[in-house]
């Protein structure tokens, strides 16, 4: 997969979906040569076909999903065409249509488009984290205790942060940038390059600097898979505060355009 | 009779996804567990209807939660398999493709030996002789621990063997690739790489440790089930999966 680096936005948005840099990539004319077909050519275009086929194909983009999705890496509409649905294009709707009910009857999955221009997908939970007890531990990813701190960081401070007030906090953790992590290696890649690729992170530059600073938002997949209200919970928890005695963040937790309103701890 | 698939399902499929290979114990739990969550009835007794279950899900997708014997413990795995893949293109998202070569190198010695295992030393050896990108011995060592660490080998002193996940994983790979090595278990007729032999040369038949240690449990004078010679190897103990204390 081409790596592509993004040429940063200044206009920032937390809510409205962000929009992409000027620069066009191969993979982006590639999408653009795809229009969806219409509701008739898809009709014409399964009649054609077998229905082993149809599910042959459909089977074929379910697992290139959760390869990418094991390494959380978005699926491009571009990549999935080229790669995958190739001669079937004129279906693809139909096609999209049962990945998305098998995601959800057969994983507990959902696919979510998390970028309406350039037509990118991630797969998300649908079922409730757990509490502890789950008797088969995940191969924890050390990784996700950096994140989730970053997270809850940005949201405290309203949803925008500058860089520096991140490194600092790692850096208190013993989470030192400059130097070599015994765990994460080299953190400044994991946090602006890792997660950011894998749009948990959003890294712009903030114009006019100089030198060049940046700041951090939420990215979305962390928009639509974490929630709130836990970070406020995690946060209360921490400084052994009730969430409520931060009304504003409270208010954005419990909002109804949260992923999960959870009743479970 | 098969349920309906449930979130009590779909919670242990997640799981069996990051995980990749459960035992049968860490399984009844975790099954308990899911069910208690989705706050469904649970029947212990119905491990494999429950599995089936799901399996009826996956089949169209070329998935299958597969049941296995570690050569090891003899104890029973589950495994979630990709039935599509003829290859190692099991493992392609995560390994460069020289590293690959460098696994169906080792497999390839594994195969082919008597004990079902490869030394660091053969291993290290074998990367001379790769036609993509060569490894470096560095690179090599690091590649194994990999490989143990994603659960696709095993090590001890030194010692490489298939992993319970790796033979349940490929057994339909390695039987295609190595169809004249392969050697078989005369007991429960699956591959075999850690196993006893028998030594009448015109015998010669095969049987896991585990295998062994349950057939000839009990009985005074172990004889070779296809030839009757008398069989000549130490009788492992049968191994109990541990007890759990119940929370």
């Amino acid at each position: 997969m081409t790596q592509r680096k993004r040429t940063s936005n200044t206009q920032s948005s937390s809510q409205s979906k962000r929009t992409s840099g000027p620069a066009a990539t191969q993979e982006e004319d590639d999408d653009q040569t795809f229009t969806q077909p219409s509701t008739t050519q898809v009709q014409r275009g399964l009649e054609k076909l077998t229905p082993a086929q149809v599910d042959q194909k459909t089977a074929e983009v379910v697992q290139f999903f959760l390869v990418k999705d094991q390494k959380k890496i978005p699926v491009r509409r571009a990549d999935l065409v080229k790669h995958v649905v190739k001669e079937y294009r004129n279906i693809y709707p139909e096609i999209m249509k049962r990945a998305a009910r098998i995601f959800d009857q057969v994983f507990g999955l959902k696919m979510i488009e998390i970028d309406a221009k350039n037509h990118m997908y991630i797969l998300i939970n649908k079922l409730e984290t757990v509490e502890g007890a789950s008797p088969i531990t995940n191969p924890t990813n050390p990784k996700t205790g950096l994140l989730f701190v970053i997270l809850s960081v940005i949201f405290m401070k309203g949803g925008v942060v500058g860089e520096n007030l991140i490194w600092k906090t790692l850096k208190n953790l013993k989470v030192d940038v400059g130097e070599k992590h015994e765990e994460f290696g080299d953190v400044k890649k994991v946090v602006t390059d890792e997660f950011v690729r894998q749009r948990y992170l959003e890294y712009t530059r903030i114009p006019h600097t100089e030198p060049i600073e940046h700041e951090f938002h939420w990215g979305q997949r962390a928009e639509v898979e974490v929630s709130k209200s836990k970070i406020l919970a995690f946060m209360g928890e921490l400084h052994e505060q009730d969430p409520q005695s931060w009304s504003q963040q409270y208010q954005e937790a419990h909002s109804s355009t949260q992923p999960s309103t959870s009743s479970q701890k | 009779m098969a349920r309906q698939m449930g979130d009590s399902h779909r919670r242990f499929l997640q799981t069996m996804m990051a995980n990749g290979i459960v035992d049968e114990q860490g399984a009844r739990k975790l099954i308990a567990h899911c069910c208690e969550a989705s706050n469904t009835q649970h029947n212990p007794d119905k491990l494999d209807d429950f599995i089936e279950t799901i399996n009826l899900k996956l089949q169209p997708m070329f998935m299958q939660i597969t049941k296995g014997m570690s050569e090891d413990s003899g104890h029973q795995f589950y495994a979630l398999v990709n039935m599509a893949e003829t290859d190692v293109t099991r493992m392609s998202s995560d390994y460069a493709d020289n590293e690959l070569e460098l696994f169906r190198k080792t497999m390839d010695l594994i195969v082919c030996s008597e004990k079902g295992n490869a030394s660091s030393t053969d291993i290290l050896n074998s990367a001379d002789t790769m036609t993509t990108k060569k490894l470096k011995k560095s690179e090599t060592e690091h590649l194994l621990n990999r490989l143990v660490h994603d659960k696709w080998l095993n090590e001890k002193r030194g010692e490489y063997t298939l992993s319970t996940r790796c033979i349940i994983e490929m057994e339909p790979y390695i039987r295609t690739m190595y169809q004249d090595q392969v050697k078989v278990c005369h007991i429960c007729r699956n591959i075999a790489f850690q196993c006893q032999i028998c030594e009448n040369p015109t015998c010669g038949i095969k049987i896991h440790n585990p295998c062994v240690a349950r057939y000839y449990k009990g009985r005074a004078e172990p004889r070779c089930p296809a030839c009757d010679d008398f069989w000549p190897h130490e009788i492992p103990e049968v191994r109990r999966p541990k007890s759990q204390s119940r929370k």
